[in-house]
Parts: structure tokens; C-alpha cells; sequence
């Protein structure tokens, strides 16, 4: 489209954000679990202190993506990637690669809330104490302002000592999120977070992950095509385990470029 | 376009799509009815019949604008659904502007037919006028119909020539106004349904312009045909 085109068209975008520097860039990824190809040639920039969306059907690979980010897959045997995902400056996929300090800076919050079987207070504290020896003090403030990232703060503090089992879905995947936050990630991976809550803890995380996006790059897979479409700056659309189309949330979900997009999008897949 | 996977979803686009098509072929009709009255050869009942017309219309948007709230409701429809919903509904309330301006015209040829002063002018330049304006409504809707982006920008050369039109109706009145003040009182009812018949060109422009928003997703109100041309050329 040309710049000289006197065609009236909105002055701002909807998210009003200007672009952002990439904080990881994913260059011809390949994937396998097995002999089974799983994600095939994607190259894609995640922006740093936006929201990333990846969507698409069942088995497109959307999931598995997410999981090389932080080397996840390599808890398995038989599954590699080779490709590169620069991340500050160095490339995740080599072997040398140290997957502690990596899963720190890039966090993982899963589908189903997976609290430990311990107190609020320890769930977020037991990953601080992996990579810092804090006092108690410091320590205490730490899981303050975890929880108070996690927008739980309010709701947690008379309750620290209690298990963070008794909590509801809801909150379980909250503290989730702030036993990520606690640790001081650049990076947080979503993988279906809030597809096991009701409505009103989803719109609670929706809104977590608007504040979040201030602090951190954040990037989320998720089924609800609306939440894409709340939530994030950036959507990719992938299928059979490539990435069909990548660009801004607003005009993906208002003109795709690809069909294949748009008849994911309006419902007319499969 | 491929199905949706809801195939109720399917069966209420096309009923919002069609209900559009049905909409504008009554205003069509309506308009019609119209232009026998200016032409003078009208028969008794028409003018009714104009007034009846223009009230189903009104009927036709309620129930179109209730489609389409509910569509957005239940389906929260993305991309060229969306498009196509918010589409509808400004191109409901176009026709609807039509079939109101279309009243207005009916009613004051009724009036006129009474008068044989500046009959020339009614018979001829206005009725012309008034055929160019329909034409365009066909085309617009046409368009619509078969989501041509191309014919909305000769829709938009068509308005330029009913604007002219318009002018040109002017300047002659004026003449005869100045030359014999007897001709005041039918010149200013001939400038009354003129106006009415340049407004219906413009809404016919605007649904011609929504077509392009559907198909190709972008805003062409307030560009010229040219610009049209140009942005529905590329790719």
C-alpha cells in the first residue's frame, strides 16, 4: 500500500503502541519429536514488553514453539529443534545452553494450575531460593511484590501460610503466575492459561496480562480466538506446524492477509 | 466462501445479506413508483402507495438492525464477518435514507402534477435525474450482491454526474425565477425533489464504498473514483 494513497484511514492503531524491539528472535526453527516433523521453517521476531499470541487448530504446533523458548522439550528424550532463538544474545538451542538460568528468565505457566503442595508463601518463595539466597526480609518482599504482580496480593496476604492447594482454579493459576514473576523472568510463556477457569477468573488474567506486558514480554497460546484478539499486540497463526501468517492482533483480526487465516478466525475451519 | 462450522452461523449471514437485497429491491421499487409521479403519468394511488412502501422499509431496518446486533451477540463474528455485519447495518440505514428522500419526492410531485408551470423541467431534466439516481441504486446493490469492487467506483462516477445534474437544474430554474415570478412557487418544489434525488445519489455512493470496505477492508469514504480505482487495483 502506498504512502501517497489519499485514502482516509485510521491515524492510530488500536493498541496506540509504537513498535517494539525484539527481545527473542526465532530463525528457521525446526522441530521433531522423533521422526515426526513437528514444526516446519518458522522465523518470527516476539516483541519485547508486548503480548504474543499464538493460535491455531489442535496439533499446529503452537504448543511446541512455546516450548523450545525454554528448552522444555529437552526434558524428553528424542524430541530436538535445530534453527536458532536468540535471546539475549545468545542462541537458547546450543548445547552449552545453562536450562536453569534459562527457565528463570523465561517462565512457564501452564493450562491446568500446578500449585505445589505447600504454603502461598512457599510456592512463590521455592524458586527464589533456587537462584538467590535472600534474608527473610528481603525474602518476605519478594513474595509481596510477586503476588502484587500476580494482582493476589490483596487477596493472599492475611493467608500466606496456608496451602496453596485450598485456593480456587482461579487463583491457583494467579499464584502460578507470580511463582513465575517471583524469580524475575524477562520472558513469560502462557500455554493455555486460562482454558481449565470459569469466565470471571479468565477476565481476571486477561487484565494480569495487560498489566504484566508493562514488565515483561509475554508470549500465550490460546484456543479462545478472542482472547487473542484482547489480549495481544502480536498473533501468529499456525497450522500443520507452520506459521501460516504473523503481524499486528488488529489487522489480523480484521483483514488477514492469508484466507487460511481468515477462515480460521471466522469459524470456518475444518 | 468456505462454510462456517456452525452452519447456523451461515444461515444468519445469509439472511442479513439477502435481507439487504430484499430491503433494496423494494426501495428500488418505491423509487420508481416515484419517478412515474414526477413524469406526470402516474395513475391515482401511487402516492399511497410510495407513503406504504416507505413504512415497510422503516420495518426492514428494525429487524435488519436486530439481526445484526444478535449476530454480534451470539457469534462474535471476526474479520470479513465482521466486516460484512457492520456493513449491513450502514447500508440499512443508506436505504432507509433513500426510501425517506423517495417519499419526499413522490409527495411533492403529487403536489405539482396540480401546476403546468415548469412541467418541461419535471417532465424532462428531473425524471432524467431521477433515472441516473436509480441506476446508481441498481449498481450499488448489484455490487453488493456480488461483492464487485469494481462497479462501486463507477458508482461513485455516476454520483458526479447527478451532482451535475443537480447544478444544471439549478441554473435553469434561476432563468426562469428571474424572468417571471409566477414560476417561484413550482421552481422551489422542483428544488426540493431535486435535492432529494442528489441526496439518494450519495446514498447509493455510500453503499457502494461499503462494498469495497467488505471485500477489500478498506475505508474509501471521502476518496474519488479514482482513488477507489487505484486501491481496488492492488493486491
Amino acid at each position: 500500500m502506498n504512502e501517497t494513497a489519499l485514502v482516509s484511514r485510521p491515524q492510530v492503531t488500536a493498541s496506540g503502541l509504537p513498535p517494539a524491539a525484539p527481545k527473542m528472535t526465532i530463525r528457521k526453527l525446526d522441530f521433531y519429536y522423533g521422526k515426526f516433523h513437528a514444526l516446519k521453517d518458522v522465523s518470527l521476531d516476539v516483541a519485547e514488553r508486548r503480548v504474543t499470541a499464538f493460535i491455531g487448530p489442535s496439533g499446529c504446533g503452537k504448543s511446541t514453539l512455546l516450548r523450545t523458548f525454554n528448552r522444555m522439550y529437552s526434558l524428553y528424550p528424542g524430541q530436538r529443534a535445530t534453527g536458532e532463538i536468540r535471546f539475549n544474545g545468545r542462541n537458547v538451542l546450543e548445547a552449552r545452553t545453562d536450562l536453569n538460568m534459562l527457565r528463570a528468565k523465561v517462565g512457564m505457566v501452564f493450562q491446568k494450575p500446578t500449585p505445589f503442595p505447600m504454603s502461598i508463601y512457599d510456592n512463590i518463595a521455592f524458586g527464589v531460593r533456587l537462584y538467590e539466597s535472600l534474608g527473610q526480609r528481603d525474602m518476605d518482599e519478594r513474595v509481596e511484590y510477586a503476588l502484587t504482580k500476580a494482582a493476589m496480593w490483596d487477596e493472599a496476604k492475611d493467608k500466606l501460610k496456608q496451602s496453596g492447594m485450598a485456593l480456587s482454579g482461579g487463583q491457583q493459576q494467579r499464584l502460578c503466575i507470580a511463582r513465575a514473576v517471583a524469580v524475575k523472568p524477562d520472558v513469560l510463556l502462557l500455554d493455555e492459561p486460562t482454558s481449565a477457569l470459569d469466565p470471571i477468573s479468565t477476565a481476571k488474567i486477561e487484565e494480569l496480562i495487560t498489566e504484566l506486558k508493562n514488565d515483561y514480554t509475554i508470549a500465550i497460546v490460546t484456543h479462545n480466538m478472542q482472547q487473542a484478539a484482547r489480549v495481544s499486540d502480536y498473533t501468529a497463526y499456525m497450522y500443520l506446524g507452520e506459521l501460516i501468517e504473523f503481524g499486528e492482533t488488529d489487522q489480523i483480526f480484521l483483514k488477514p492477509k492469508r484466507k487460511e487465516t481468515e477462515d480460521y478466525i471466522t469459524g470456518r475451519f475444518g | 466462501m468456505t462454510e462456517h462450522t456452525h452452519k447456523q452461523f451461515d444461515a444468519e449471514m445469509e439472511a442479513i445479506r439477502s435481507g439487504v437485497l430484499t430491503m433494496g429491491g423494494l426501495v428500488e421499487t418505491q423509487l420508481s413508483r416515484a419517478i412515474v409521479l414526477v413524469e406526470g403519468k402516474a395513475d391515482d394511488g401511487v402516492a399511497g402507495q410510495v407513503g406504504a412502501d416507505e413504512k415497510t422499509i422503516n420495518q426492514m431496518q428494525v429487524d435488519m438492525d436486530l439481526a445484526c446486533s444478535q449476530i454480534i451477540a451470539k457469534r462474535q463474528p471476526a474479520a470479513i464477518d465482521l466486516r460484512m455485519v457492520l456493513t449491513v447495518t450502514k447500508i440499512v440505514n443508506d436505504l432507509e435514507r433513500v426510501g425517506d428522500e423517495t417519499k419526499k419526492v413522490a409527495k411533492k410531485a403529487a403536489q405539482a402534477a396540480q401546476n403546468a408551470r415548469l412541467s418541461q423541467v419535471r417532465y424532462f431534466d428531473l425524471s432524467r435525474a431521477a433515472g441516473r439516481a436509480k441506476e446508481m441504486l441498481q449498481l450499488s446493490l448489484d455490487a453488493f450482491a456480488r461483492l464487485d469492487v469494481n462497479a462501486a467506483a463507477e458508482v461513485v462516477d455516476l454520483d458526479d454526474e447527478i451532482d451535475a445534474a443537480f447544478s444544471a437544474i439549478m441554473r435553469q430554474l434561476i432563468s426562469y425565477m428571474m424572468e417571471d415570478p409566477r414560476t417561484i412557487s413550482p421552481a422551489l418544489e422542483i428544488i426540493f425533489m431535486a435535492k432529494s434525488i442528489e441526496r439518494i445519489g450519495d446514498h447509493a455512493k455510500n453503499i457502494a464504498e461499503a462494498v469495497v470496505q467488505v471485500v477489500k477492508g478498506i475505508d474509501v469514504r471521502h476518496a474519488t473514483a479514482e482513488q477507489i480505482r487505484a486501491e481496488v487495483a492492488e493486491e
